[in-house]
């Protein structure tokens, strides 16, 4: 299941925007920028996402000194219904598009198509991530924004942002992905889905272990093992069962989760943030700057998906997860 | 005493919206079914003769949460059912709780029609 690069593709820029209340993350000052109007000035929430993922997209390209006809893929995702945010993002960029859904774990899943295509010398130059935006998504899986409906302490808060990276050839200046392992979807029977946390550490147990052993490392060959958004208490059970497979309590310090951190210790968030733009604006602002500035030399980051519908919850259906990793290292 | 009565409104009411907080915690329900099964719940106390006591006992704590509406349902069907016999069941049930669910339906109107709906900011 593990991808061994040997070409190395390279991030070769990143950028991520985020909403007015991520003002409150940890991660604030990393990202490229904040607007003050959820919907992005827009008539409606989905129209305000479509214009985040726009708006990040054109960051990296200005980053990169680059216009979209340069751009040879736009790979990516959102927590819509078809995904139309991202639809019609990819209309705006007139990029070659595929959509790709994994859920949360889409910040990750693009980055591996990505290299793949750079790989196989299809791609020279793909701008891959994903994003969410809070009132679209509430509303997709959860209730109206104006209802109101109360929350279980186990519930997570959907982040409004976008992280995209522009993968390209290697280039040692920059931080290249040098392995990656797909995920299978593990269905440990959860079927509360106000406990994503829970439901998707399992999936996340799984890819990282597999890939440790088929790449032969430990815990201690990394600088960071970053998960996307288990959250405070998703990410509690994966270290505990990190535990129980025999992992000391020092090399768990290694182990850290994207959305467990997003908003510090604000209790209004309850166990913490979500969405498919909480691991993609952690991922491409903060960690790959870490990567450049040399604080980290290798990280794995391993983006959680849970696959559920509103209608198959609501049909008694138990909620199957995914997680999909990515090595990256700074040479 | 005035005090007695407010604090026996409050605790009646107080235990009314803890079980429906309870059944919203531990029965993994949402708030739809939690609203449903205290309606229900109110109905079929009223329709026992047990919600009208606690109304005369603990007034506005027993009449204000949601319950009510379900003892207003069934004392509707009992009162038109008495005049016009079972026809009165159908009709006497919004007889009484009209004005209840036209308010809803007017206030909501005008809080749409002014009110721009927006995400938590801050």
């Amino acid at each position: 299941m593990v991808i061994v690069f040997q070409t190395k593709p390279s991030i070769l820029a990143n950028g991520a925007v985020a909403g007015p209340l991520e003002k409150k993350s940890v991660f604030y000052s990393y990202f490229d920028s904040i607007v003050e109007d959820e919907r992005w000035n827009q008539k409606t929430n989905e129209q305000g996402h479509s214009k985040m993922i726009l708006e990040a997209c054109e960051i990296v390209m200005k980053k990169a000194d680059i216009k979209n006809t340069d751009v040879d893929y736009f790979l990516s995702g959102d927590l819509v219904n078809q995904m139309t945010p991202t639809n019609f993002a990819a209309r705006d960029l007139a990029i070659p598009f595929i959509g790709l859904f994994s859920a949360c774990a889409t910040s990750i899943s693009s980055i591996i198509v990505a290299s793949l295509l750079t790989e196989l010398g299809a791609s020279q130059l793909s701008v891959a991530g994903a994003s969410s935006q809070h009132n679209a998504i509430e509303r997709q899986f959860r209730y109206p924004n104006y209802y109101g409906g109360q929350k279980p302490a186990t519930a997570q808060w959907t982040v409004t942002a976008a992280g995209y990276a522009l993968v390209g050839k290697h280039n040692p200046e920059y931080p290249s992905v040098v392995a990656a392992t797909i995920g299978k979807v593990v269905d440990y029977g959860d079927t509360n889905p106000f406990h994503m946390g829970g439901a998707m550490a399992p999936a996340a147990f799984e890819t990282i272990t597999t890939h440790l052993k088929q790449r032969n490392q430990k815990f201690h060959d990394y600088d960071l093992i970053m998960t996307g958004d288990l959250g405070k208490i998703g990410l509690q059970i994966l270290k505990t069962m990190f535990v129980q497979s025999g992992i000391k309590q020092d090399e768990l310090q290694l182990l850290r989760d994207a959305g467990a951190e997003f908003y510090g210790e604000d209790q209004a968030f309850l166990a913490g943030a979500s969405g498919a733009g909480c691991s993609a604006a952690v991922y491409y602002s903060y960690i790959i700057q870490q990567l450049k500035t040399g604080r980290f030399k290798r990280v794995l980051l391993c983006a959680t998906g849970s696959l559920l519908s509103p209608l198959s919850f609501q049909q008694g259906e138990s909620i199957p997860c995914t997680a999909h990793a990515i090595e990256l290292t700074m040479e | 005493m005035i005090f007695m009565d407010f604090l026996i409104a409050f605790v009646v009411g107080g235990i009314i919206c803890l079980i429906g907080q309870l059944i919203m915690d531990f029965g993994k329900l949402t708030p739809g079914h939690t609203l449903s099964i205290l309606v229900v719940s109110g109905s079929i106390l009223s329709g026992l003769g047990l919600y009208q006591p606690l109304i005369d006992l603990a007034g506005a704590g027993a009449t204000i949460p949601i319950t009510s509406f379900g003892h207003s349902l069934t004392q509707g069907a009992f009162a038109e059912a008495e005049k016009h016999g079972w026809v009165g069941v159908l009709t006497g049930m919004f007889e009484v709780t009209s004005s209840g669910i036209s308010a809803a339906i007017v206030f909501g109107f005008i809080a749409a029609f002014i009110f721009k709906p927006k995400g938590k900011v801050n």
